[in-house]
């Protein structure tokens, strides 16, 4: 493991028998795992470069248990780190040697269906697609389509604000819940929010989702639910040059379409993904677009004519429409399997996931390529296009020395490269540990500082997800009565990882 | 009164204000200040002149501009270019009596007031995207980012939308606009009460027709133009938008959908639009109108009992009511003559319901004699104040606003 993690309590490792047999009491039977065999699947998470066995594992199966937990938790200052189906990009479920790994895996019932508010109420750790399945009979479905979607729980959705290919249409996570029941780390049960459009005062809702595992352990989600649209057909646009391809996006929305998805594949993705799928795509394009329309079947069929017709102005070169639901299907079959695709040419890959304005896209691909050849290491570029939200895939050999740790200074530059271009760290994935200590290229220490107090409403002693999000911990204390000024803190001795 | 012309002025305002143990009420063009409780403070800090329009990319669908850049020059540059804000913020000028055409970007953004597309575009707290902010600390913060999609960080921008000007004093915001609906239908039905009603609107947004706004105005409180359409009777109001084709498409599938409820009258582009704008702002509760002195809740639940909550709310207590959101907004406006004892009752039938009632045109005393906003249950209320004195610890900012407070 290459990035410095906070330094294990030797005091409460030693006490880990003693802790395994109190979290027991709380969670008998098979929810308390402690030997290094059966921890071995929670030592990562999406993101497995990095591993870190966890001093002990516990799988509550009731908001009480979890309650219970996180109070004996904080009355013995123990670290937790909670997780859903582990699969962050970003690290956010990674262990710590001396945390307890408190996973919400037993929280798999869908609590309520109900149509006439359009709402569903589900605990955590049922999975994003599982919630469609359970209303698609009646049209509805869930937006929020993260392509993790077969594993990953909602409330790791809800952790990590997840997007997917629909989110420029459809808003990501935090557009589409209403409600949560959420257990902070003193044990205190709060229900915030429900099935009213918005709840009263601070909208702790918004604080709470994208929040990391950081603020508490949701337990319970009341998310919103949309009527299917009738039809969907793509359009499938190869152009020679990326500029062409990004001003062709630039025309579409400037035409006032917002698609209900937008990607583009640069030409190593291209030929990754066909050669993996077979899905017909052109070969000898350098960038190749997929705009998909969603709605009535009398509107998707003008917008498709509209598109098709900017795509001509936009000099393409190839052009195909979708004229059934398989051909849809096979156009999105090869950029849905990119990431695997890509796994098939490289023996190893990082997915970096930075946002920059959609103009800056022709800049930002043409960095990456000069870092690609400063680094050696070679990129493949997939990007959802409508939201500028850019995917590149570093290929690295994580045998041969040194080259997983050139990928991963590959990867800082290019999120420093969207952070240059007036863009972020991430678009969807998450900070975690991954972009933890990359957050000063974007923040000040007074950004992050006034983000650390709200921590500190939540969980005074930094107990939940410690070494996540914030590249350097502060007690709650010193941030209750820091007085900064000219940007500077007046602990600048305080010890980053 | 301070008059701030950047945000290096605003964060030494609330430095010394900080040093003076002085809290500040913050001001836009104050056009909502009657909103929530007489505020414990007797400085003002007024952002009026931080007004410009930083950047506006109709490409990249985003907008920056300073706190205090006028509401309605935003909106009429976005929409030279066919754009506007999704979530349709409310006018509230008709409603609190204040002068037309008078509120600034970040009062909007503070009131968090979005309007009929609420149902599908979600409100300012999902259109804000960053946002730069002197806290309770006197520190100049960012929060957030430029472009549409971001989780870099917290999302303190939620909490900055619709705190009412009491975590922070924003001094610029970035905005996600979208191009503006070609076209729009609205379906009127006549005649229904609140409860039926309430099961229209649930069936139509139920559809797979895309409806973006859906309201209902009983008889008794029809005004003008909507008194017209419902030609004397309670009107029902489904509207549907997006390019023309789809738009008469899904208007005649719709009209099926709805016979049982009676036979709906079509507003073209122009009557629909002028209908909305009505409902949106609370027209028939203007502050110049018949119920210009009565007390006026804003009332949000769960849509699909929306109907049977307002329909309680006028037996009870012989509200007026009329429901945008599908029913999960109403607004209620309460006989004057009615005390603080009303307004409590009026509170207990919708935390029943599972809603919660802010109180948004009331006089002093009743202002004075009631909590202004729900009261929540005490863990959130705890909570939400850790949360307020994380940005704000010594209560510099619009002090006792959203709860109750004394001056120092």
């Amino acid at each position: 493991m290459s990035i410095k993690m906070p330094i294990p309590d030797q005091a409460i490792l030693n006490r880990r028998d003693e802790i395994i047999a109190a979290l027991q009491k709380i969670v008998p039977g098979e929810g308390v795992i402690s030997s290094e065999k059966e921890m071995k699947p929670y030592e990562s998470d999406g993101l497995n470069a990095y591993r870190q066995p966890p001093m002990v594992v516990v799988l509550p199966e009731t908001t009480e248990q979890v309650s219970q937990v996180l109070r004996y938790c904080h009355a013995n200052g123990i670290k937790v780190v909670p997780r859903g189906s582990g699969t962050s990009l970003s690290g956010g479920a990674l262990p710590l040697a001396d945390a307890v790994l408190l996973g919400l895996g037993k929280f798999k019932r869908i609590r309520e269906i109900d149509f006439e508010n359009r709402v569903v109420v589900t605990e955590p750790g049922v999975t994003n697609l599982a919630i469609t399945q359970a209303v698609e009979h009646a049209g509805f479905y869930y937006a929020p389509d993260p392509s993790s979607q077969i594993a990953c729980s909602i409330g790791g959705n809800i952790a990590e604000n997840s997007g997917g290919v629909h989110c420029l249409k459809y808003g990501m996570t935090t557009n589409n819940v209403l409600g949560c029941e959420i257990v902070l780390i003193t044990g205190e049960i709060l229900r915030i929010g429900g099935k009213a459009p918005e709840h009263s005062g601070y909208d702790l809702m918004g604080i709470i989702t994208g929040s990391e595992g950081l603020l508490g352990v949701v337990t319970e989600v009341t998310v919103r639910i949309l009527q299917k649209p009738e039809t969907a057909r793509a359009v499938m646009v190869g152009f020679n040059d990326v500029e062409a391809a990004g001003e062709c996006v630039a025309r579409i929305i400037g035409a006032g379409i917002i698609p209900g998805g937008m990607e583009m594949m640069d030409k190593p993705a291209i030929h990754a993904a066909e050669a993996f799928v077979h899905a017909g795509y052109p070969l000898d394009v350098e960038a190749l677009l997929i705009v998909e329309l969603d709605g009535p079947k009398v509107e998707v069929d003008e917008l498709i004519l509209r598109v098709e017709a900017i795509a001509r102005t936009c000099g393409q070169a190839t052009c195909q429409i979708s004229n059934s639901e398989e051909e849809r299907l096979l156009f999105w079959a090869g950029r849905k399997a990119a990431f695997p695709a890509v796994g098939r040419i490289s023996p190893d890959y990082i997915c970096m996931d930075g946002t920059i304005p959609r103009g800056k896209l022709p800049q930002a691909l043409l960095r990456i390529r000069e870092l690609s050849e400063k680094y050696g290491l070679g990129v493949a570029n997939v990007f959802h296009a409508g939201d500028g939200n850019l995917h590149p895939l570093i290929l690295f050999d994580a045998n041969k020395p040194g080259e997983m740790e050139r990928a991963e200074a590959f990867g800082a530059d290019i999120l420093r490269t969207c952070v240059e271009l007036g863009g972020v760290l991430t678009g969807e994935h998450g900070v975690g540990v991954e972009k933890r200590d990359l957050m000063p290229e974007m923040f000040t220490d007074i950004d992050l500082a006034q983000q650390q107090r709200l921590k500190c409403a939540f969980d005074t002693d930094g107990l939940l997800n410690p070494g996540k999000v914030f590249p350097t911990l502060h007690r709650c204390a010193e941030l209750g009565r820091v007085h900064v000024h000219r940007g500077q803190l007046a602990f600048p001795d305080i010890p980053r990882f | 009164m301070m008059q701030v012309r950047d945000a290096a002025d605003v964060e030494q305002a609330v430095r010394d204000a900080l040093a003076a143990r002085q809290s500040l009420e913050i001001v836009g063009h104050g056009t909502k200040r009657q909103v929530g409780h007489a505020m414990a403070t007797n400085a003002v800090l007024d952002l009026s002149q931080l007004n410009a329009i930083v950047s506006y990319e109709p490409g990249e669908l985003i907008l920056t501009a300073q706190a205090g850049a006028p509401l309605c020059d935003v909106l009429s540059l976005i929409d030279s270019k066919n754009q506007s804000f999704a979530f349709e913020p409310m006018d509230t000028s008709a409603l609190l009596g204040t002068p037309a055409g008078q509120g600034t970007i970040a009062g909007m953004i503070a009131a968090g007031f979005a309007g009929p597309r609420r149902i599908k575009a979600g409100a300012a707290r999902d259109h804000l995207l960053g946002a730069v902010a002197v806290s309770g600390f006197g520190d100049l913060f960012k929060t957030g980012g430029k472009v549409v999609k971001n989780v870099t960080g917290y999302d303190l921008c939620k909490l900055l939308a619709g705190s009412w000007g009491t975590l922070a004093v924003m001094t610029e915001v970035t905005l996600k606009v979208l191009p503006k609906p070609e076209d729009e239908i609205t379906l009127a039905l006549g005649g229904l009460d609140s409860e039926v009603a309430g099961h229209a609107m649930t069936a139509a947004l139920g559809s797979p027709y895309d409806v973006s706004a859906a309201a209902h105005v009983p008889k008794s409180a029809l005004t003008g133009a909507l008194a017209e359409i419902g030609h004397g009777d309670s009107v029902t109001l489904v509207r549907l938008e997006g390019i023309a084709q789809s738009v008469a498409h899904r208007a005649g599938t719709l009209e099926t959908l709805l016979a049982p409820f009676g036979r709906a009258t079509r507003l073209a582009a122009d009557a629909s639009a002028a209908a909305w704008v009505l409902v949106r702002d609370v027209i028939p509760f203007a502050a110049d109108g018949p119920r210009g002195d009565w007390p006026v809740w804003r009332i949000v639940c769960p849509p699909a009992s929306g109907g049977k909550l307002g329909a309680a709310l006028a037996r009870e207590s012989g509200a007026e009511v009329i429901y945008d959101w599908g029913g999960g907004l109403i607004w209620a406006a309460l006989p004057p003559a009615l005390d603080a004892a009303a307004a409590l009752r009026l509170r207990a039938i919708v935390s029943a319901a599972d809603g919660h009632a802010t109180l948004i045109r009331g006089s002093d005393a009743l202002r004075s004699a009631v909590d202004v906003f729900h009261p929540q249950p005490e863990g959130v209320a705890a909570l939400s104040r850790r949360v307020k004195n994380s940005f704000d610890p010594q209560h510099i900012l619009n002090r006792g606003r959203m709860a109750r407070e004394a001056l120092p």
